[in-house]
């Protein structure tokens, strides 16, 4: 009879608890207002000039704050919410990337490119919300943490030789940033898998489903990002609130079957592409957990000044109006599908022409009407993407194993000079550049051989260097830091800084096991702080703003990173641990032996001279050993 | 006759004086120093010219000098030679006066020399005569100070830009105070080389014996000996017993000396690490062997290549190789306190972390001491063949290595290595040689026959 109940309560007993979870999640989010976990997921494709075009997926999921509870969540991954809670981490960002952004054809100059173009292989950034000295051991499991989670070297970021803390040039300006990345990084599938998992429906609905391995990966650019915020909680007992937000950018080359087709004349016209032909898949159905699913088509300034709208000198009206034939039905191009909605950027000060945004809400479609938006391309056109002031670069000077020297150049791009004569209302001008350098202990910079060439002329140190901030390595304990503001004319052509080091010799053991192929120096991080790299679309409902617009709304200053150098080290021969400890004992041997040796050497006649004096000598002590000794040997012999 | 001869040495003396300095300053005007200050046989991260002005501009940016790991000198050095490192005048070679520091620093340490050596003259003349010995010695001093100038070593470490001129000015002011009982001198020169350099502390020694007994002469047995054959006890003719007034004295003055050193590099670093961050990273430095470039030393390569949990020991063991050997010397050689310190000086320079040129050129200047004792050292020839050949090739095997990436490691290790060996062929018949001198004087003074074998 027991035994038959029991099944019984067991069911009652699972009831109840479920029932009372779902009363307290209920109870919880009605307490909190209207606040629930969200999740939503957008998809903005943008035509590049050189033929390529960019896929930028957006994920956000958000968790408000919350009093109850605690561990559960409806929507938002529990892995980061524990790391959160954990490590108490105010804001964190890490990239996987791999491939170079290339700024002079893919812009650097919209929210796009300055907060998604990052350095090859990974970069993690973190805020800490904890007292200055558990930082570093916070941050140590915080890279053991993210390691285990993505499936990466990120646990060779806890040394201290590997991070750095920036102090004021790295954009979330506070002591308690870290800061590490890991050039050599080989980014993979295996690193996108356990970035999915994250996702509510995974890559099995809507707009994730799109990201096929494959086409993903023959792509000239791909770097995956998830970036999370964490807002503060106001009282005790209350979980913070977080916003986790996962992009992933891509650059791919669209081959559509006409590209082959098309004849030598019309190499020029862009190549017509659908989502279909680039990712190989379509979007189909929606996932259902999203509060949002939608696709947008960027067309940047300089395309749609070059596209020449019919009616772009009203563009307002056009704009509320929205369903206006002329935006999307142009002589130049044609969109296979009708866009929803189409938001015009306000006008801005820096450009005189003005982007386009094409929105597609795939909610509306189904499995068996799945969503596809092609483009095709009618006329060849020609624009330019809009650049950062100035162009970075950084490369190696000297040759040799022995010491060398680090040159970042800035040259000015066709973009300053408009913008400069614009901005410059009295007629000193200036422009701020500030410049983030980390380099290995085993680079050993020679920070007072820094110089600044201005338009190819030497040009004294103080003179453009309006702040300075150099933290020196330290052997196999801390990276050295450099951080330079500079101040520029804004007439500047062409401006460079150069920094000598000393190469550094390892132990054998410290050596990764491919030691030719030389140690990787991360990328520079070169950042405008006076230009701010927004798009401000008009929008009518303010309170159903989609995240990928208002993230686009967020000044952020203009970034980029340099490029990543390898620098040979000399290897010592790896073989030969024996031997050298062999041959210098030998030698220290021979020294010691040797010299003992004629210290303590006596030649012949005063060894004699000694022998009678240690004769004559012979008082009673050692007689009575002499005695004693052969005594016990008589003795020995006599109990033999 | 004589007189005549003396001036005409003298003169060819002070000829080859102005005739080193006139090639100093011929290389100091070559461009670029001829690239010297960057080679790894004159700058050791101790010594290195860059190492000190990245120093000072630390210093001047308000950080610690020893923020980074690129200095470890003294902070007395950053604050008398760093600004130097900056001062340019226009249309001559950069860092001329910091050159022209290091060839008077140069020209002082061999006039020292000089002084010493004749002060040993002097006194090693009387004490032959007291035995009746006498015989011509030619004048040392001069060839000391000679050697020590014209020494293609020392040339190089100074137009090399290097701070190894300063340290040996030091050791050689040292030894001059002791020499000529000027005990404040020999106190101040003991804690500054001291200071500069660690290794220096080892040459307490023979101060002691010098201020204790007085400078070189035969071993006082023989003084002895010889009164009991005249069986005449003239105390006055006996060398000193050893009194302990002097080195009280001595340790007095060293104690009163390093109390102010420490004072002034407190006060320099106060607003930085102060004292503890300067013995971690000058002494903890020099005894730990972090830095692993090349040298011509033997201890980069050991510590590149040996297993991380041996290092300690080794560690210990080649530091503790240096202790070992002091106490048999010094027991041996106690009656010779001035070559007893050049043995001490030599072996320091074999084994030390850094090594460079410029620790060779003083203990081959402080040779010249001895060019009578020493004259029937053997493997001369092949001791100075040996120098010359490691001293050419040594820049070849490096160039192979490191600027070509022909050769490896192990050739530059291999000239290293005969290097030491050199000096320790040195430092062996070099003690051999005295000890036999030794015999020699007593075998005269017992009239027995010159023993085969020694």
């Amino acid at each position: 009879m027991v035994l038959l109940q029991r099944p019984h309560i067991l069911l009652l007993l699972i009831d109840t608890h479920q029932f009372l979870q779902c009363w307290i999640a209920f109870g919880s989010a009605n307490e909190e207002g209207q606040q629930q976990e969200e999740f939503s997921e957008e998809l903005l494709v943008k035509p590049l000039p050189d033929h390529k075009l960019l896929a930028h997926f957006h994920f956000q999921s958000s968790a408000p704050p919350s009093t109850s509870n605690g561990c559960h969540h409806h929507l938002f991954p529990k892995a980061i919410s524990q790391l959160v809670q954990k490590f108490r981490v105010k804001e964190m960002e890490l990239s996987f990337t791999q491939g170079r952004w290339n700024y002079e054809s893919w812009g650097g100059f919209d929210p796009i490119s300055s907060s998604n173009a990052k350095p090859p292989g990974v970069e993690l950034w973190a805020v800490f919300d904890v007292p200055q000295h558990h930082i570093d051991a916070s941050w140590k499991n915080l890279t053991h943490t993210l390691s285990g989670l993505f499936c990466a070297s990120i646990n060779f970021l806890e040394s201290t030789a590997t991070y750095s803390t920036p102090e004021w040039s790295f954009p979330p300006a506070s002591g308690n940033v870290r800061y590490g990345t890991l050039p050599c990084e080989a980014v993979c599938t295996e690193n996108l898998t356990p970035w999915l998992k994250l996702l509510p429906c995974r890559d099995k609905a809507a707009i994730a489903l799109l990201l096929d391995r494959p086409s993903l990966y023959r792509g000239f650019y791909h770097s995956q990002r998830l970036h999370l915020t964490s807002t503060e909680s106001s009282s005790e007992g209350i979980d913070s609130g977080i916003i986790l937000e996962q992009t992933l950018t891509v650059v791919l080359q669209p081959n559509s079957e006409r590209a082959i087709e098309v004849h030598a004349s019309e190499k020029h016209v862009q190549p017509s592409w659908s989502l279909s032909s680039i990712f190989g898949k379509q979007v189909s159905g929606r996932c259902v957990l999203a509060k949002s699913s939608s696709v947008y088509l960027l067309l940047d300034r300089g395309l749609v000044a070059e596209l020449k709208f019919p009616n772009k000198e009203n563009g307002k009206s056009a704009a509320n109006g929205l369903t206006s034939e002329n935006f999307w039905s142009n002589p130049s191009f044609e969109l296979s599908v009708n866009p929803d909605r189409i938001f015009l950027e306000e006008s801005s000060s820096h450009s005189k022409s003005l982007s386009i945004l094409y929105m597609f809400q795939v909610e509306k479609y189904s499995e068996s009407e799945p969503f596809d938006i092609g483009l095709m391309w009618k006329v060849p056109v020609a624009w330019l993407c809009q650049q950062t002031p100035l162009h970075a670069s950084r490369f190696f000077m000297g040759s040799g194993n022995e010491r060398g020297a680090i040159a970042i150049s800035l040259k000015s791009t066709q973009f300053t000079e408009g913008f400069m004569s614009a901005n410059s209302k009295d007629g000193s001008c200036e422009l701020r550049v500030d410049v983030f350098q980390v380099v290995p202990w085993y680079v050993k910079v020679y920070f007072h051989s820094l110089r600044v060439f201005v338009d190819q002329q030497p040009r004294a140190v103080s003179d453009f260097i309006e702040k300075i901030h150099v933290s020196p390595s330290k052997d196999k304990m801390s990276p050295g830091v450099m951080e330079v503001v500079l101040k520029l004319p804004c007439r500047v052509n062409t401006a460079a800084l150069t920094i000598e080091f000393d190469k550094g010799f390892l132990r054998i053991d410290e050596y990764p096991p491919d030691a030719n192929q030389g140690f990787d120096i991360p990328s520079a991080i070169i950042s405008f702080p006076n230009f701010h790299a927004s798009m401000v679309f008009l929008e009518d409902d303010s309170l159903n703003r989609s995240p990928l617009l208002s993230k686009f709304q967020e000044k952020c200053p203009v970034m980029s990173y340099t490029e990543v150098l390898l620098v040979p080290l000399t290897t010592p021969d790896f073989s030969m641990p024996y031997n050298v400890i062999t041959i210098k004992c030998t030698v220290f041997a021979l020294y010691f032996g040797s010299l003992l040796n004629v210290l303590q050497r006596r030649v012949a006649e005063e060894e004699r001279f000694l022998k009678a004096k240690a004769a004559k000598k012979t008082g009673r002590l050692p007689l009575l050993l002499s005695k004693l000794s052969a005594k016990l040997r008589g003795s020995g012999i006599n109990q033999d | 006759m004589e007189k005549v001869k003396k001036k005409i040495g003298s003169f060819s003396f002070w000829n080859w004086v102005t005739a080193s300095i006139i090639f100093r300053l011929i290389l100091i005007y070559f461009p670029k120093n001829l690239n010297l200050s960057s080679r790894p046989e004159v700058s050791t991260p101790l010594t290195s010219f860059r190492r000190l002005a990245e120093g000072y501009w630390l210093k001047q940016s308000f950080m610690s000098p020893y923020a980074g790991s690129m200095y470890h000198g003294s902070p007395l050095l950053l604050s008398l030679l760093g600004p130097l490192t900056i001062n340019r005048i226009e249309g001559q070679p950069n860092h001329l006066l910091y050159s022209l520091v290091s060839v008077i620093a140069d020209v002082v340490s061999a006039m020292l020399i000089r002084a010493t050596g004749q002060n040993l003259r002097l006194a090693y003349l009387r004490s032959l005569e007291s035995l009746d010995l006498v015989k011509q010695i030619e004048v040392s001093g001069d060839i000391a100070a000679l050697i020590y100038l014209c020494n293609p070593f020392t040339i190089v470490a100074c137009v090399g830009l290097s701070t190894s001129p300063i340290e040996n000015m030091a050791v050689i002011l040292c030894l001059y105070g002791a020499c000529s009982r000027l005990i404040p001198l020999a106190a101040f020169g003991w804690v500054i080389a001291t200071h500069l350099s660690l290794y220096s502390a080892i040459l307490i020694i023979p101060v002691i014996f010098l201020l204790g007994c007085g400078p070189d002469s035969p071993p006082r047995k023989l003084f002895l000996q010889r009164h009991q054959q005249k069986e005449v006890l003239n105390q006055s003719k006996l060398p000193p017993r050893f009194s302990w007034g002097p080195v009280i004295h001595f340790a007095f003055w060293a104690f009163l000396w390093s109390v102010y050193v420490l004072v002034l590099c407190g006060i320099s670093l106060k607003q930085f690490g102060g004292l503890w961050e300067m013995f971690k990273s000058t002494y903890g430095f020099i005894l730990t062997v972090e830095d692993l470039s090349p040298n011509i030393g033997v201890l980069w390569y050991f510590f590149a290549e040996v297993f991380e949990f041996f290092r300690n020991f080794f560690l210990i063991v080649f530091h503790v190789n240096i202790l070992f050997m002091i106490l048999p010397l010094a027991i041996r050689l106690r009656h010779r306190p001035c070559y007893l310190a050049f043995v001490y000086v030599a072996i320091c320079s074999m084994l030390k972390s850094y090594p460079s040129v410029g620790d060779s050129a003083l203990y081959l200047g402080l040779l010249g001491w001895f060019v009578n004792e020493l004259a029937d050292m053997q493997f001369s020839l092949f001791l100075f063949c040996g120098y010359v050949g490691v001293s050419l090739l040594s820049p070849v095997m490096h160039n192979l290595w490191i600027w070509r990436g022909t050769g490896n490691a192990n050739f530059y290790f291999a000239t290293a290595m005969v290097y030491a060996c050199l000096q320790i062929v040195l430092v062996v018949e070099g003690v051999s040689a005295m000890l036999n001198h030794d015999r020699k004087l007593r075998n005269l003074i017992t009239g027995k026959p010159q023993d085969a074998k020694s």
